[in-house]
């Protein structure tokens, strides 16, 4: 079984690595968005240090979001998620195999360029370092809920706009404890961030669980 | 051993097939014929769970396949319309790939023997896209070589196929069926076997 | 139990059935909605008391808070018959499901607009983001998500399945979503929480409430079996016996 994690895990990475721009797509989306907020809003350090927390969470949900449309979109094109389907081991576990492979390509890039952001946005250290931390727990949450619209969106014309349409509004705890935490560490204190940890701990580990299973029950559905 | 009881299958409102029944047992090819639009491609997808019917049961050694789940999966090799090969992986990494998930623990130099025998030599190391369609085709192709699945459902395997190709996957096919297994497939062509027997289904008259 | 509930399961036997109960159940709904709000503009309090006493304009309660509650439980409704459909595989369940998530999307929109007109006298605006507006916000997003994915997918069965697990997925997110909305803040979470206890709510106004509850109720039956029956002559349209009432022109 962890064979075949592997191995499709090491398969998406192949391809994404040489395929090259897609993984940079994303990451200049995230980039691009977050600094077009001070042009709109004005650059006053004030307010940027308020909107900093939640304009990150918002541009991480829209760049996750728009890399979703391919996770399973090329491989249903050409039929290889035909012949995943049909292999005789757990089915979720090739499913999370994929999440996994999209979260390093799309969310783990996030993470590591996040303390620009920070620098952009006027804010301190500590809350910087919160931020890296609530990307690394909720960027997974991100891939996975994801996952579940990507499969139920599977091969569907406009099926990006649609895929936002479903998946939007079920990224509302992650951002707002997301961002919760970074606003919390910029103005309060460090130490009372940890029940938002806590939650978005606790998140990750009820869609670990259940993301999966949901996004294969979908493929299946879909490719009827 | 695969056992179709009137089985019933719609594509949105079109009735494609209703009441079909079909018995298939070891060492029987099914050549499943019929025009366009028939439902053979359904058929297939039905028999592999891909797709599941308005009535009737598809039963492998006596149990619904539906119950069976990935116990028949293991069983079961089943060859699309698409090749299933990733334009940017070589030839050994597709198929590296496609054994995994057929569950086979393979070593290297059983994939490249595998390609060698479906007429690639020299070609492993190439990324697909740069093959042509038909070679594109035989490393789809070369799954069959290594399957140890009792049942092949193959959906046109011999389109884009060169002549020398052809008499390839018919050997392969007539010595599967020699060895006990059931394979069930479309084509356009007549499919010579030397041993076993050739069962036809003809949809849609 | 001799009553054979799958003779009903089928759509041909409820067609005639639900045709049956269609106008029984607006003859119900017009009594109750004319009870309730008789009952609300002319037989409760000029204002309602407590701390901020609001004047007549709190009347909008006979309104909005019964489409919130309709709301949240038609959702429920949803998806119960979404996950029979996917469970047992009965089509009846399917078309149930799609028949209910419109009134349920209009019951949403409904509280949220007469949210938005209680909103303006009381809090000086038409929106604030309150926790519960938002959370009626939400469910309304996930009730336009249901039927966009629905009508998204041409083929009738992988529509029916995929919609259900969304709705399915969503009724699972709902509690998070509204806790995350109601409870930003993990650190003071409990004093947040105001809650409305029925026994003290003026027995009159109760009662208008109640019967527009009621009345929603009965309307959502009225409107969903409508909604039913045209979608089962869609969909069984090339079955005999839907060819036959339309040869016969029967009503049924």
């Amino acid at each position: 079984m962890l064979r075949l994690f592997w191995c499709i895990l090491s398969r998406d990475l192949t391809l994404a690595l040489r395929r090259g721009t897609d993984v940079l797509t994303s990451l200049f989306f995230f980039v691009i968005v977050v600094s077009l907020f001070p042009l709109g809003v004005g650059t006053e350090r004030e307010v940027l240090q308020t909107l900093g927390p939640g304009v990150v969470w918002v541009a991480a949900l829209l760049a996750s979001m728009l890399a979703l449309e391919r996770l399973f979109a090329a491989d249903h094109v050409d039929g290889t998620l035909e012949q995943m389907l049909l292999t005789d081991q757990p089915r979720a576990l090739l499913v999370l195999a994929k999440i996994t492979a999209h979260w390093l390509l799309t969310g783990l890039p996030l993470v590591l360029i996040a303390p620009l952001v920070g620098m952009q946005y006027h804010l301190t250290g500590a809350a910087v370092g919160v931020m890296m931390l609530t990307l690394l727990i909720g960027t997974p949450v991100l891939s996975l809920l994801g996952a579940i619209g990507a499969a139920l969106t599977l091969g569907l014309r406009g099926g990006g706009i649609l895929l936002a349409l479903l998946i939007l509004p079920l990224y509302i705890p992650v951002l707002v404890y997301g961002a919760g935490a970074i606003d919390v560490a910029a103005t309060v204190s460090v130490a009372d961030t940890r029940p938002y940890f806590e939650l978005l701990g606790a998140f990750l580990l009820v869609t670990l669980v259940f993301a999966p299973v949901a996004a294969a029950a979908a493929l299946k559905i879909s490719l009827e | 051993m695969l056992e179709v009881v009137q089985l019933e299958c719609r594509r949105g409102d079109r009735l494609l097939f209703s009441a079909l029944d079909v018995e298939v047992g070891g060492g029987t090819l099914l050549h499943v014929r019929g025009r366009n639009g028939s439902g053979k491609t359904t058929l297939l997808r039905a028999l592999c769970g891909l797709f599941t019917p308005e009535r009737g049961k598809i039963r492998w050694r006596g149990t619904p396949i539906a119950e069976l789940g990935d116990e028949y999966h293991r069983d079961l090799l089943y060859f699309g319309h698409l090749n299933g090969i990733k334009g940017d992986l070589t030839g050994v990494e597709n198929l590296r790939v496609t054994t995994t998930l057929d569950g086979e623990r393979l070593d290297e130099q059983a994939l490249w023997a595998a390609l060698a025998r479906i007429g690639l030599q020299g070609f492993e190391d190439l990324p697909t896209r740069m093959l042509s369609q038909g070679q594109k085709k035989r490393v789809a192709l070369a799954r069959l070589v290594l399957s140890r699945a009792p049942l092949w459902v193959l959906d046109e395997p011999f389109t884009a196929l060169d002549t020398a190709a052809v008499a390839l996957l018919e050997t392969l096919i007539a010595e599967h069926v020699a060895g006990g297994g059931i394979v069930v497939l479309t084509t356009h062509q007549d499919v010579p076997l030397t041993s076993g027997q050739v069962a036809r289904l003809d949809l849609g008259s | 139990m001799a009553l054979n509930w799958f003779k009903f399961a089928s759509p041909a036997s409820f067609y005639p059935i639900a045709g049956r109960l269609v106008p029984a159940f607006w003859i119900i709904t017009l009594i109750l909605l004319g009870l309730g709000l008789y009952w609300g503009f002319f037989e409760t309090a000029d204002r309602l008391g407590g701390s901020n006493a609001q004047k007549e304009y709190y009347r909008i309660i006979f309104i909005h808070v019964p489409a919130a509650w309709m709301s949240m439980w038609l959702y429920v409704v949803m998806v119960g018959w979404a996950a029979i459909g996917l469970v047992f595989n009965t089509r009846l369940s399917f078309m149930m499901a799609n028949a209910v998530a419109p009134t349920g999307a209009i019951f949403t929109f409904l509280a949220l607009w007469t949210g938005a007109f209680w909103g303006r006298p009381s809090w000086g605006t038409y929106w604030d983001w309150d926790p519960r507006l938002t959370s009626e916000l939400v469910l309304f997003f996930l009730y336009i998500g249901y039927i966009a994915l629905h009508s998204a997918i041409d083929d009738v069965r992988r529509a029916d399945r995929a919609a259900a697990l969304l709705a399915i997925v969503g009724l699972i997110m709902v509690p998070v979503i509204f806790w995350s909305i109601n409870c930003p803040d993990p650190n003071q979470c409990a004093a947040l929480h105001q809650r409305s206890d029925l026994t003290q709510i003026d027995a009159n106004i109760l009662f208008a409430m109640l019967a527009m509850t009621f009345g929603f109720w009965t309307y959502s039956f009225a409107t969903s079996f409508m909604r039913l029956r045209g979608i089962i002559l869609q969909r069984e349209s090339e079955s005999a016996w839907v060819r036959d009432l339309l040869d016969t022109g029967d009503k049924a």
